[in-house]
């Protein structure tokens, strides 16, 4: 039984590294699919993502988007006042919070909550798949699946995932980029709760387009790079700043790799020691058995 | 202990007779109310109400976790410690059963059921950590695998590994319970556990490293780098056996007419042997770590206070063990190489520590320190698997097995090569 749950482990993660390399031609992914469903972590090749670009020179802090987080997902309604002089975290209780920070160009207001990446360390980090990379973009927590490992948490550079560490039942509580909001045609509801048009919705590309596009028309009012773009492999949330992304409370330390391929190397290794080390072993050991017995007739 | 020796043809009257002589084998040896046990006890007895407490309330009713510190000293200590100290049964199955080295036959048995606990245990300490325990079977039936997941591997490695020790240590088992046929068909599955097993141990001790790749900027750069899955794997070897070497000194003291003869005779031979061992893998480690040491850059960190502590590791407990290793095999001295296993020791714990607690966010704001009822759940899980160690060593034979007679084993091969 044993051996056999070994020999499937290494059916399927071979056929999942086949699947990684592989993502340019489809019946490929679809054959790999018949050994293993295709890693989520990776988005498929054929369909587009959607993003949402904040463009942080627009945003005036007034924090609707923090009580329409809230409206759509029955979370407690933030507080009516805040202390913009400490920058706040998004929490179990609060999906999004918007920060104010005082800068070269003056004061400047930003949204954060999940960025959720293209290729999230934490949906690659779940060993239950309850953190998933959605197609359409939203990187999602599934409750029936999870059992409170909390190694997303240890693995996501932006500590985004929160804990409820005071329930016996407790929850990952992040930023969902209102998946279902999204399956049925809508927008996030952040982004229709916008009254400043800082937030806009739409395909990555686009997003990605729309950004580079505002950066050539008025460039003495952007820094000349969108915050996502390559952060963390690339994130579904686009940022435009006047001043550099650091001032603003955004990560500029996390590289542009993605981070499930700091562990790609030792999952791929994975295989092949199993496969590798037992023979050895076992030769190893009828190596000795051989030199016992000839010792024994020699005696 | 083959007070029960008779074969039982009628089945159901051999398990009758079984239950009763279990039953009996439950009740306690030697006297109740010891200093050890009143205090183990204690610890279990506050253990069991924090536990309580922590699965009603949830696990910050007891524990300092925060959001940006997940995992603490459960995790750090009781899983990533524990698993690199019971490492010392891959090792000595490899030697006794692979390579084939009598010598130190009379501890496999003792370092078996060692690691068999310290995974059950310690690895059982990973359910006290899980925030929804009730779906910790997802992994395992296989409706929701995250094969991308260290974690997945680590958790699964883990039950096998546990079968593995337990079908490894079922011989000793059948001996007890008087089932010869049954151990005879235990014993030879044992090479193929030991295979599986140590393929699993090479996986899983180096997987508990690559936990904390994706922990990158988390991590001071003192202990992070990609190599870690290696560091860990070749520090389990001499973490392993240097816990072999300090539990069988205490062994030998507590249960002293436990130890059978080839044992008590060996073992001097046994312990300079396993000292030469743990030079060797020391010396190799600290190569590994000079390598590191050049490739991330860390000299930058020398003159700081971090850097001190990562010398004070590096060099006083992984240099000066290994150095008391190699003094103390070379002068034949069991009290020298008993000291450097306790420097050594440290120095692991103190490694893993480093990595998992205490070089984990090490700046933000409000550092992560253990609770007191942290600690106490720690200790009464040590304590716990301390009762199981001492009666299954005070009844199975553990400590004072014979070797089992290797003519007729040769013997009855040959047999079978013949036919």
């Amino acid at each position: 039984m044993k051996r056999r749950d070994v020999v499937r482990t290494l059916c399927v993660l071979s056929g999942s590294a086949a699947v990684g390399r592989d993502l340019r031609g489809r019946s490929k992914v679809a054959r790999a699919a018949e050994v293993a469903p295709p890693s989520k972590t990776v988005i498929e090749p054929f369909e587009e993502p959607m993003a949402v670009l904040v463009d942080t020179t627009k945003c005036i802090g007034c924090r609707m988007c923090e009580l329409a987080c809230a409206n759509e997902n029955g979370l407690a309604e933030p507080p009516a006042k805040v202390d913009f002089s400490v920058p706040r975290k998004a929490d179990e209780t609060q999906w999004t919070v918007v920060n104010q920070y005082e800068t070269s160009k003056g004061t400047v207001s930003i949204k954060t909550q999940c960025f959720h990446c293209l290729s999230p360390a934490c949906a690659s980090a779940c060993l239950t798949k309850a953190m998933y990379k959605t197609s359409s973009g939203p990187v999602i927590w599934r409750g029936n699946k999870c059992m409170g490992c909390r190694y997303c948490m240890v693995s996501c550079p932006f500590d985004v995932p929160k804990f409820e560490y005071f329930s016996a039942n407790p929850k990952i509580q992040k930023c969902q980029m209102c998946f279902e909001r999204l399956s049925e045609g809508e927008v996030p509801a952040c982004v229709s709760g916008c009254p400043a048009g800082a937030l806009t919705f739409g395909p990555r590309s686009a997003m990605l387009e729309e950004g580079h596009k505002r950066i050539w028309s008025e460039p003495d009012e952007y820094v000349h790079s969108i915050w996502g773009e390559q952060e963390a492999g690339g994130t579904s949330w686009l940022y435009l700043s006047a001043v550099p992304f650091g001032e603003i409370g955004l990560r500029t330390d996390v590289g542009t790799e993605p981070y499930p391929a700091l562990t790609k190397e030792f999952l791929y290794a994975v295989p092949f020691v199993l496969t590798l080390v037992p023979p050895l072993l076992l030769g190893i050991s009828e190596a000795t058995k051989r030199r016992d017995a000839g010792q024994e007739e020699e005696a | 202990m083959n007070t029960i020796t008779s074969l039982h043809s009628d089945s159901r009257s051999g398990a009758r007779r079984f239950a009763r002589f279990f039953i009996s084998e439950l009740r306690p040896k030697g006297r109740l109310l010891t200093p050890f046990n009143l205090i183990s006890g204690a610890l279990v007895l506050t253990t069991i109400v924090l536990l309580v407490i922590r699965f009603t309330g949830g696990l910050g009713t007891i524990t300092n976790l925060s959001q940006e510190v997940p995992w603490g000293l459960w995790i750090g200590f009781d899983v990533v410690t524990g698993v690199a100290l019971a490492g010392g049964a891959y090792v000595i199955t490899f030697m006794v059963y692979i390579l084939r080295i009598e010598k130190y036959e009379p501890i496999v048995r003792v370092t078996v059921l060692n690691g068999f606990l310290a995974y059950v245990f310690y690895a059982g300490a990973l359910l006290l950590d899980l925030g929804r325990p009730w779906n910790v079977i997802n992994p395992i039936i296989g409706n929701s695998f995250g094969f991308s997941s260290v974690l997945f591997l680590v958790a699964w490695h883990f039950l096998l590994y546990m079968m593995a020790e337990l079908l490894e240590f079922s011989p000793v088992i059948a001996e007890w319970a008087g089932w010869p046929k049954m151990r005879r068909r235990l014993h030879a599955l044992t090479l193929g556990a030991v295979v599986l097993g140590i393929s699993l141990s090479i996986l899983h001790q180096s997987g508990l490293g690559a936990l904390y790749l994706m922990a990158r900027g988390k991590i001071h750069p003192l202990w992070y780098s990609e190599f870690i899955p290696v560091l860990f794997l070749v520090s389990s070897v001499f973490a392993g056996l240097s816990m072999v070497m300090i539990e069988g000194t205490i062994s030998h003291k507590v249960f002293r007419d436990r130890v059978g003869k080839p044992l008590r005779e060996g073992h001097d031979a046994i312990v300079i042997g396993l000292a030469r061992i743990c030079a060797g893998t020391m010396f190799a480690y600290l190569g590994l770590q000079v390598i590191t040491f050049v490739h991330q850059g860390r000299a930058q960190w020398m003159g700081t206070g971090w850097g001190s502590w990562y010398l004070f590791e590096i060099i006083g407990l992984t240099l000066l063990p290994a150095i008391g290793f190699v003094i103390g095999a070379q002068r034949r001295n069991p009290a020298w190489i008993r000291a450097a296993a306790v420097f050594a020791l440290l120095g692991v714990i103190i490694n893993r520590l480093n990595v998992t607690v205490i070089g984990f966010q090490s700046n933000i704001p409000v550092r992560y320190v253990p609770s007191w009822q942290e600690i106490v759940v720690t200790l009464g899980v040590i304590s716990a698997e301390i009762w199981v160690f001492r009666w299954v060593v005070n009844r199975m034979p553990v400590l004072d097995y014979h070797i089992p007679s290797r003519k007729r084993e040769s013997g009855d091969s040959r047999v079978v090569t013949a036919a």
